[in-house]
This record gives structure tokens, C-alpha cells and sequence, in this order.
């Protein structure tokens, strides 16, 4: 195996996102679009303003907590698809307090953020045990669970927790001012949450690289039998990365319902779970690559509905673009692989 | 008349079920290889947009029906290509193709949207037709309808009693066996991958073009993971793939017909059902809970029922093969 110059070693590495742009390139002359006005919009949708910029950060929130939450599935070996049930039921629990409990901001907030981070978590134990004590594949538990967490959504909205004058697809009445988390003057950047975000993959980080409990779930994860063997209790552990995972993804629907919207909407996750797992993926599974790629995903999701305003385009070019550049990022790393072996 | 109406649902329900065939045996046979092509949901998606795309614009049922097959054998050569060539794992190829084609379906689906366009003419099969009970559920469909029958024997008859099938069997179970009788592993494996995701293509060319006509925002969302679910349930065996097919198939059908009748049970229950009952069903497929059953019943019955209900996947599922 010969050593490649480090030009060599740049351009492997842009090459996804450069692959990725001539392939929206293409579906774009599709489309008739203009390409590069697209790409345009995006950007300065993502980055023209303090406000757009504060819209960024607040997507990148419930983006890291759910890949901080994801490291520790993965790091077991599972494919917690489930992430976005988590999520939604983290918002589910959050509401209900917010709604149901009377209290000053001081008691409530905490509340509603554990209230997030225990529905989540036994979000994660559901799906954990069905898939020790039920063997059935993570994979299709997470997902169908998924569903369920919609539709129970939906009949709460329309239900039990609808407005007094009729329910709508915008949601429950808005949340009590005490249940509001705290933004920076008048923009819709709020610290608590940036910080609670930070810190869930910093500590994420620290567990997996330096606790005891990180080496017992990669040794989980490298090989089930052989760590049950070593005295592993291996279900445990499945089912303990479950709920830390979902800790994390039920904190980022809390957030979703008492930082972002201040109220429960149908599509509380927004589907950030499906993108968390794009952006673990995208980072190679290591936590220190995982912000960088957070930043990428959120300037994306936020910058692409500028193509229904400005090109009456599908704001949908914005996923192609996330989960375009995971594509292309598998298939170059298995051509460098392949490469560097002849 | 009740027994009529009992016909017609029963009738709706197999031409409801036809694109959950196609697409449950496709994966089957993939699966049977020893390939997940975990990226249903969003083949169907993008597939089932081109099929009516390109017959909308071509006035042509029959060149949506092909591009909506190429649309979906050229996703499922990517997850070859990247799993077997370049060795990356198959679920993540998968599933980044599962958003990926949902996506790039809602962008270049959005000028289709809600727009009146072709469909696959009714054709029922005359005389045939005539025989009570059984004409009218079996052969007052339309083309795609006679085909998925004539593909679910074909499934069967192919993977169970053909050679071509043994080798595919062979390559699925054991690889290094199959390789050392000289069966290309990887040609196979390509192959039926490749075939599988063009039946992926066409159960998405059966929804718009015959089930749920027309496009729109995510038309299908869900299916794909109910096709996928329904190869675990059917043991990947193709009459049971196809039976599975249309228990999913019916108890949708009996869902939209039970939602007026019980007005206070909320519609999301009725949406969520599917989905509750594929984790049930997959919980009772792979779960100690079969077997405990099992151990339950009587010796003899149990030998009858074990042969049918114990299925495990193919050997070496998912798992790279490497001639050396």
C-alpha cells in the first residue's frame, strides 16, 4: 500500500459532497430548475441573517442530541431506528406537563425536560425489550413503533389535548409562558437548550471513549456471544442503550415542544430521528466528527424551504442533498478501501 | 345480499394486497441470495412516481410499468454494488437509499401531484369469471392482478423445485459450498438482487397505476417496511410471503371498512394498526413465544404445525462472501 499525497487525501475527502452536487445538478436540469440559483437560495437561506443563523443552532440542538443518543446504539451494534419515536414521545411527555402541571418556571422547565428525557426513555425500554425478549429485529420494532408514535400524536392533538375551540393540524394551544425555555432578547435562539445539546454529546463522547460502561457496549457491539460469555449480561446492556438513547432523543422533543414551537404539533420530530442516523453514519461513528456534520444537515434543512418561497421547488432537494452525500460517502470510502488493497 | 358483499371485500382485498406480492416476493428471492435490500419504502416510492410519471407523459401503461422495474432494479444494483463490491455494510446502503429515493421522490413527483392520469383497465378473464364465488375473487381483476398470481407460483415453483433454485438456495445457506461446486456467488448474488428490486419497481407501478391511483406527497410512506416485515413473517417462503401479503392486504381493507361502523374508536388507531400489528406478528414469528406454544400442543400436532411455522433466515443473510 503506497502512501497518497496529501492533495490526493483532500479530494477523497470532499469527493461525497462534491459527487452529491453534480448529482443534484442533474435532478435539478430535471426538474427545470436553474442549479446554482438553487444551491444559492439554500445557502443564503441557512446564513444571510443573525435570525437564520439562530435557526441553525436551534436545528443543530435536537440533531445532536439524537446522534449523541445514536453513538450509544451504535456503539452496541443496533440500528435504533426507533430514534424518532423517541423523540416524539419525549414531546409527548413534555406536553403533558406543560399542559396539566401549574407552576412557576423555576419548577416547571425542569420538570418538562425530565418529563422528556423519561418519556423518551421508556420509549427506548419498549423497543429494547422487544427486541431481547421478543427477538425481533430492532430494525422493525423502532419503525413500527414509530408509526404508533404518529398516530398516537395525531389522537392526542385531535383528542384529549385539542383546543377548546377545535383542533387544527397547528397543534395544542400554546404552552403556559412558565413552560417557555428562555431565548437570547428577541431571537429564537435559546441557550438552556444549546447547552443541554452540548453537553449531551461532550458526555456522550467522554462515556464512550474512557467508562467502563462505553467498553462493555462495544464489546457488546464487536460481538454479542463472545461478550456474554465474558460475562456480559448482553440483554441488559441492549436494553440500557436503548433508554440512554432514548434520553437523549425524548430531551431533544422536549426541547422541540417547549424551545422551538411552545406547543405540540403533529410533526413534533420533525423528522430529525431519520436524520440523526444520517449524520452518525456521515461521521464515520465517532462523536468529535459529529458537530461539524450536525452543522452541514441543520444549514440544509434550514436553508432549503427558501425553494418553495423563491423556485417553487419541493423544499424535498434538501434531503436528496443530506442523504445523497451519506451515499456517496459509503460507496467512495468502499472504492478507497478497494483501491488501497490492489 | 351478504354473501355477495362478503365476495366483493374478500375480491378487493387481492387487488389491495397485489403490489405487497410483488414486492414480498421480490425481496424474498433477493433475500434468498443472501442480500437485505433494506431500501423498500423508498424504492416503492420513487418507483411507483415514475410508473405513473412516465405513463403520464408517455401515454403508455406499459413503458411506466418498465421504467418504474428500472427505476427499481437500478436502486437495488446499489445496494450490490456498495455491499458486495465495495463491501459496506448492506443496512446502511439500505437505509440511506430508503430516504434518499422518499425525498427525491417528493421532488421530482411534486408537478404529478393530484393530477388525474392513466390506470390499468379492468379486464376480467371471460368465462372464468362466470364460476361463482371464486370468478369473481380470482379473475374480475385487471393484467397486474393475473400476473402477481402467475408470479407467486412462479416464485414457488422456481426457489422450491428447479435447479436454478438449489443454486440460489446454495448461495444463500452456503456460500463457500456453492463456490466450491462453482456457482459465481457474486453473479448470482447481483442477479437476483437485481431481479428482486425490479419486482420492488413494479409492486410501486401497481400503486399508482392500479391500487392507489395517481401521486402524492409520500403516497405509499410505510408499505415497503410492511413488504419487508412480511418476508420475516412468511419464514422466506414464498406461499407464505404471499399469504402474509394478503393478511396485511385484508386487514387494511377491514380497517377503512370498520372505521365508520365504530365512530368513536379514533382514525389514527385505524392508521397505526398495521404497524402495531406487523411488530405482534413479527414478536410471534421469531419470539420463544412460537415455540412455547408450540411445546403446548400435542406431539403429533406439533410435528405437523413446527414444519410450517419454523423458518429462519437464509445462513448467511447479509453476511460478505469472499472467494479465496
Amino acid at each position: 500500500m503506497k502512501a497518497r499525497s496529501p492533495a490526493l487525501q483532500v479530494l477523497l475527502g470532499v469527493a461525497p459532497i462534491l459527487l452529491t452536487l453534480v448529482a443534484a445538478t442533474a435532478i435539478l436540469l430535471v426538474a427545470g430548475a436553474n442549479p446554482l440559483a438553487a444551491f444559492g437560495q439554500i445557502i443564503s437561506g441557512a446564513f444571510e441573517s443573525p435570525r437564520k443563523l439562530a435557526d441553525v443552532a436551534m436545528a443543530m440542538v435536537p440533531l445532536l442530541l439524537c446522534a449523541a443518543g445514536m453513538l450509544v446504539t451504535f456503539a452496541a451494534g443496533l440500528w435504533n431506528i426507533g430514534v424518532e419515536g423517541q423523540v416524539v414521545a419525549g414531546a409527548l411527555a413534555t406536553t403533558w406537563v406543560a399542559l396539566r402541571l401549574n407552576a412557576p418556571a423555576a419548577v416547571l422547565l425542569p420538570l418538562t425536560v425530565l418529563a422528556g428525557m423519561a418519556g423518551g426513555a421508556l420509549w427506548g425500554l419498549l423497543i429494547g425489550l422487544i427486541r431481547t425478549k421478543g427477538k425481533v429485529n430492532e430494525i422493525f420494532a423502532g419503525l413500527g413503533l414509530n408509526y404508533v408514535s404518529m398516530a398516537l400524536t395525531n389522537y392526542l392533538i385531535f383528542g384529549p389535548w385539542k383546543p377548546p375551540d377545535g383542533a387544527t393540524m397547528s397543534g395544542t394551544d400554546p404552552f403556559p409562558r412558565a413552560a417557555w425555555m428562555p431565548v437570547i432578547g428577541t431571537s429564537r435562539a435559546s441557550l438552556p437548550a444549546i447547552l443541554l445539546a452540548v453537553a449531551g454529546i461532550v458526555v456522550i463522547w467522554w462515556l464512550l471513549r474512557d467508562s467502563q460502561w462505553g467498553l462493555r457496549l462495544k464489546a457488546v457491539g464487536q460481538n454479542e456471544n463472545a461478550a456474554y460469555r465474558l460475562g456480559i449480561r448482553t440483554s441488559r446492556e441492549i436494553v440500557l442503550a436503548f433508554m440512554v438513547c432514548g434520553m437523549l432523543a425524548g430531551l431533544a422533543g422536549s426541547l422541540q415542544t417547549t424551545a422551538v414551537y411552545r406547543r405540540l404539533i403533529p410533526s413534533i420530530s420533525g423528522g430529525y430521528g431519520y436524520m440523526a442516523q444520517l449524520v452518525v453514519l456521515l461521521s464515520g461513528l465517532r462523536a468529535q466528527a459529529v458537530p461539524l456534520v450536525v452543522l452541514f444537515f441543520a444549514a440544509i434543512q434550514v436553508g432549503s424551504p427558501r425553494l418553495e418561497l423563491r423556485m417553487y421547488l419541493d423544499s424535498s432537494l434538501g434531503g436528496v442533498l443530506q442523504a445523497g452525500t451519506v451515499l456517496f460517502f459509503l460507496l467512495v470510502r468502499g472504492l478507497r478501501q478497494r483501491l488501497s488493497k490492489e | 345480499m351478504a354473501p355477495t358483499l362478503l365476495v366483493q371485500t374478500i375480491s378487493s382485498v387481492v387487488a389491495a394486497s397485489t403490489p405487497l406480492v410483488f414486492a414480498g416476493l421480490g425481496e424474498t428471492l433477493t433475500e434468498k441470495a443472501g442480500v437485505t435490500n433494506l431500501s423498500l419504502d423508498g424504492t416503492i416510492l420513487l418507483s411507483a412516481m415514475t410508473a405513473f410519471a412516465v405513463a403520464y407523459l408517455s401515454g403508455s401503461l406499459l413503458l411506466g410499468i418498465l421504467a418504474a422495474m428500472l427505476v427499481g432494479a437500478l436502486i437495488a444494483l446499489l445496494v450490490a454494488w456498495g455491499s458486495i463490491a465495495l463491501k459496506q455494510n448492506q443496512v446502511a446502503i439500505g437505509f440511506v437509499l430508503t430516504l434518499l429515493c422518499a425525498d427525491l421522490s417528493s421532488f421530482l413527483g411534486r408537478p404529478f401531484v393530484r393530477i388525474p392520469g392513466p390506470s390499468v383497465p379492468h379486464l376480467p378473464i371471460p368465462g372464468l369469471v362466470a364460476i361463482p364465488v371464486v370468478g369473481p375473487i380470482l379473475f374480475n381483476h385487471n393484467l397486474l392482478v393475473y400476473l402477481s398470481f402467475a408470479l407467486a407460483i412462479g416464485v414457488w415453483l422456481w426457489i422450491g423445485h428447479t435447479r436454478q433454485g438449489l443454486v440460489l438456495r446454495s448461495v444463500g445457506e452456503r456460500p463457500e459450498s456453492a463456490y466450491a461446486r462453482g456457482v459465481n456467488v457474486h453473479r448470482t448474488r447481483y442477479l437476483y438482487t437485481l431481479l428482486g428490486g425490479a419486482l420492488v419497481g413494479l409492486a410501486g407501478a401497481t400503486y399508482s397505476l392500479s391500487v392507489k391511483l395517481g401521486w402524492s406527497h409520500r403516497h405509499t410512506a410505510g408499505e415497503g417496511w410492511i413488504a419487508l416485515a412480511i418476508v420475516i413473517f412468511g419464514g422466506w417462503s414464498p406461499w407464505r410471503v404471499v399469504l402474509g401479503a394478503y393478511f396485511f392486504g385484508a386487514l387494511k381493507s377491514l380497517g377503512s371498512l370498520m372505521q365508520p361502523a365504530f365512530p368513536d374508536v379514533p382514525t389514527q388507531v385505524f392508521q397505526a394498526a398495521p404497524f402495531a400489528l406487523m411488530i405482534v406478528v413479527l414478536v410471534l414469528a421469531s419470539g420463544d413465544l412460537k415455540e412455547r406454544l408450540l411445546a403446548l400442543m400435542h406431539p403429533r400436532m406439533r410435528r405437523l404445525l413446527s414444519g410450517m411455522v419454523r423458518a429462519g433466515p437464509p445462513a448467511a443473510l447479509g453476511k460478505p462472501f469472499e472467494p479465496d
